[in-house]
């Protein structure tokens, strides 16, 4: 029975990341219908720059991370401004082609600068370790993700639902043309939510270097795993990949815990089923743009 | 029109007499060593290790032997078997290597063997680890290390000193599969049970699950066999999970705490035994001597691909002084078999039958000297074949 419970915190705790990772993806891909596979590496670049600052600088961890955030967003934005902006108008599979270039360029930068093995971030002793609650062991860690993750999901669905700039936003998903036509910056929003949602994937590399692992080929790695959680959640909202990530994390602990042969499997197999159920994803709208 | 082409053919063919004229002068006097090495992907770090270690040996000794100069060509495989295909064919094609050598991963150095054959020229394996390898090709020879080696090592070690039921993590791909058979065979022969086996995918994001089924069926220890960029990441989450205070220990293939990545895994990893060939902590002044020097122009530590590629070159450089400078490929070989000499991981030679390496295996414990991580050595197999060979 307690092994149960570890698994489904563990699940949940995995499922969490998934999510901070992937969101900004189902945000460029649902919102501004525009396929970045160098999703990865704006989270791969927050990763990095969370452990430079803690092991080379002396920074706390959790002073590092904000920055990690920080640093992704920047980056993010540049490359919006100089780059991903004149593609937003061109054929997915231009930009297919882009930002798949793009991602084997940050790969070979980062192999570059900082070598190719896998980094650690040093952490504080307070995160280290588990602990129980009546037999059910609960890593320190990993509590901490799933406590972070679930303040962002709430925050994010909060700014989405209430906020003039939630309006606005969805109103230039919606009609990008009527939406300029009232006044609304439809490319300045883009370029804010564009950047908000590397700034989370950064976030997110920072936090799974400790779980997933930190290397350069990090961006490849997962991508699949990213795409998984967006085309089952579906794009249309953040609440569909925020349900697909646990459902995922939590499959995919249960199954390699439960049937460990099968255990790889059971993500993909997963995926399939639900797109034939729903080929538009759990929550997907069935009329796309 | 027809007058230039035959100006056109005659230069040509001046050309082609003048070349040819040349190049059997040059290639009188250079020995050309082709290496094939992942210099860039995930096992990267195995081929900047043995180009270190290369141009570490060569720095010490010259690059002159038996009158000979020697000239390295490296080129990247990235570990993928059709690059080091290709990259094999240009090497012995274009360039007229008369080694090729290197070969981070064993389907690159299967890859190459049909071409060592057909072109009879020496390869010399520096770092993949299946059995099988060196049957594939007359001309295959090792100098790195078989994972049946240290697996057979640590399950008769295990069984001998208390631990009686173990759970294995493996990696599910060839050197993981031979390093749980082998261990398999040898620990349960001792009266071993093996009580879980989980084998992990190549490309395994999370350990989290499997590590608690490791720990849920209470085994005395886990053998553990990951690729190495792999071995920090099990090692953090086995400490996470509470592990090493629920009494359950790591044994292993050396793999898992390559000196490499030892240092930044923290002390979860503190008594964690292995077998394994190299240490950098090898109480021999040789070994210290060359610790020194790698350190002291690399600016890290040497692992065990370090070593494996130092001596694939010294092997290179002692059959050239027994030929006498001949560069002949099957005589090369030849002169190879039976090699004995002291190496930083201490006395070796090649097995003149199977031409794989004989060796000591140590057993190691992970302490902490002077603020870092060492694999301890404690225990020594001495002259160890590789038990692997396919049973004739």
């Amino acid at each position: 029975m307690t092994s149960i419970l570890t698994n489904l915190f563990d699940g949940v705790a995995y499922g969490m990341l998934l999510f901070v990772l992937a969101c900004g993806l189902a945000v460029t891909l649902g919102l501004m219908n525009f396929v970045n596979l160098a999703h990865g590496a704006f989270a791969m670049a927050g990763g990095y720059v969370c452990m430079l600052l803690v092991n080379q600088h002396g920074w706390p961890f959790f002073a590092a991370l904000p920055l990690a955030f920080v640093s992704a967003a920047a980056i993010g934005i540049v490359l919006e401004r100089t780059l991903y902006r004149h593609l937003y108008a061109r054929s997915h599979l231009d930009q297919v082609l882009f930002t798949i270039g793009l991602t084997f360029m940050s790969v070979a930068a980062v192999d570059y600068i900082q070598g190719s093995s896998r980094v650690f971030i040093n952490l504080p002793d307070a995160l280290q370790g588990q602990f129980d609650v009546f037999g059910v062991g609960i890593g320190r860690y990993r509590l901490m993700i799933i406590v972070i993750c679930g303040l962002l999901t709430v925050g994010l669905q909060m700014v989405l639902a209430k906020t003039r700039f939630g309006s606005r936003l969805r109103a230039a998903v919606d009609d990008p043309r009527a939406a300029s036509g009232l006044g609304i910056n439809v490319p300045q929003v883009f370029a804010f939510t564009f950047a908000f949602g590397c700034g989370l994937a950064g976030l997110g590399g920072a936090l799974s270097a400790e779980i997933l692992g930190l290397d350069p080929y990090f961006p490849l790695k997962f991508m699949i795993y990213f795409l998984i959680v967006v085309t089952v959640g579906g794009s249309s909202s953040i609440t569909g990949p925020f349900l697909a990530s646990l459902l995922l994390g939590i499959g995919d602990v249960a199954g390699k815990y439960y049937v460990p042969k099968m255990g790889p499997f059971v993500i993909y197999t997963m995926m399939i089923v639900i797109l034939i159920w729903r080929p538009n994803g759990l929550f997907g709208r069935t009329a796309a743009r | 029109m027809f007058e230039r082409r035959i100006f056109s053919r005659t230069a040509a063919a001046a050309a082609i007499a003048s070349l040819a004229a040349v190049a059997p002068a040059k290639a009188e006097d250079t020995v050309k060593v082709g290496m094939i090495l992942p210099m860039t992907g995930g096992q990267a770090s195995t081929g900047k290790q043995i180009e270190n270690a290369i141009k570490l040996y060569m720095q010490q000794n010259g690059d002159t032997v038996a009158g000979k100069k020697i000239e390295i060509i490296v080129k990247d495989d990235a570990a993928i078997p059709d690059k080091t295909k290709t990259a094999a064919q240009e090497l012995i094609v274009n360039d007229k290597v008369n080694f090729i050598g290197g070969f981070g991963v064993t389907p690159a150095a299967l890859a190459a063997a049909p071409l060592a054959t057909q072109a009879k020229i020496p390869e010399v394996v520096m770092a993949a680890g299946t059995s099988i390898i060196t049957e594939r090709s007359p001309y295959i020879v090792r100098t790195s290390f078989t994972l049946a080696q240290s697996s057979t090592i640590i399950g008769d070690w295990a069984v001998k000193n208390g631990i009686k039921k173990v759970a294995t993590l493996t990696s599910d791909y060839a050197p993981g599969n031979d390093a749980l058979n082998f261990f398999k065979e040898h620990f349960t022969a001792g009266g071993g049970e093996v009580v879980e086996e989980v084998k992990t995918p190549l490309a395994n994001p999370d350990f989290a699950p499997f590590l608690q089924r490791m720990k849920d069926a209470k085994p005395d220890a886990i053998f553990v066999f990951v690729p190495a960029g792999q071995g920090g990441n099990f090692m953090k989450q086995y400490a996470e999970r509470g592990l090493d205070k629920a009494g359950i220990k790591v044994i292993g293939p050396g793999d898992v705490t390559d000196d490499d990545l030892l240092n930044n895994m923290g002390d979860a990893v503190l008594g964690t035994v292995t077998a394994h060939i190299y240490s950098a902590a090898h109480p021999s002044q040789m070994n210290k001597d060359f610790v020194a020097a790698y350190k002291k122009a690399f600016g890290s530590r040497p692992g065990f691909m370090a070593v494996s590629g130092y001596d694939g070159i010294h092997l290179i450089y002692a059959a050239l002084k027994k030929t006498n400078g001949d560069t002949d490929g099957t005589k090369l070989v030849e002169a190879m078999k039976g090699q004995k000499w002291e190496s930083p991981r201490g006395p070796i030679s090649i097995d003149p039958e199977t031409r794989d390496i004989v060796q000591n295996v140590y057993i190691r414990k992970v302490e902490k000297v002077d603020g870092e991580l060492y694999n301890v050595e404690f225990q020594t197999f001495e002259a160890v074949k590789d038990l692997g060979k396919t049973k004739k």
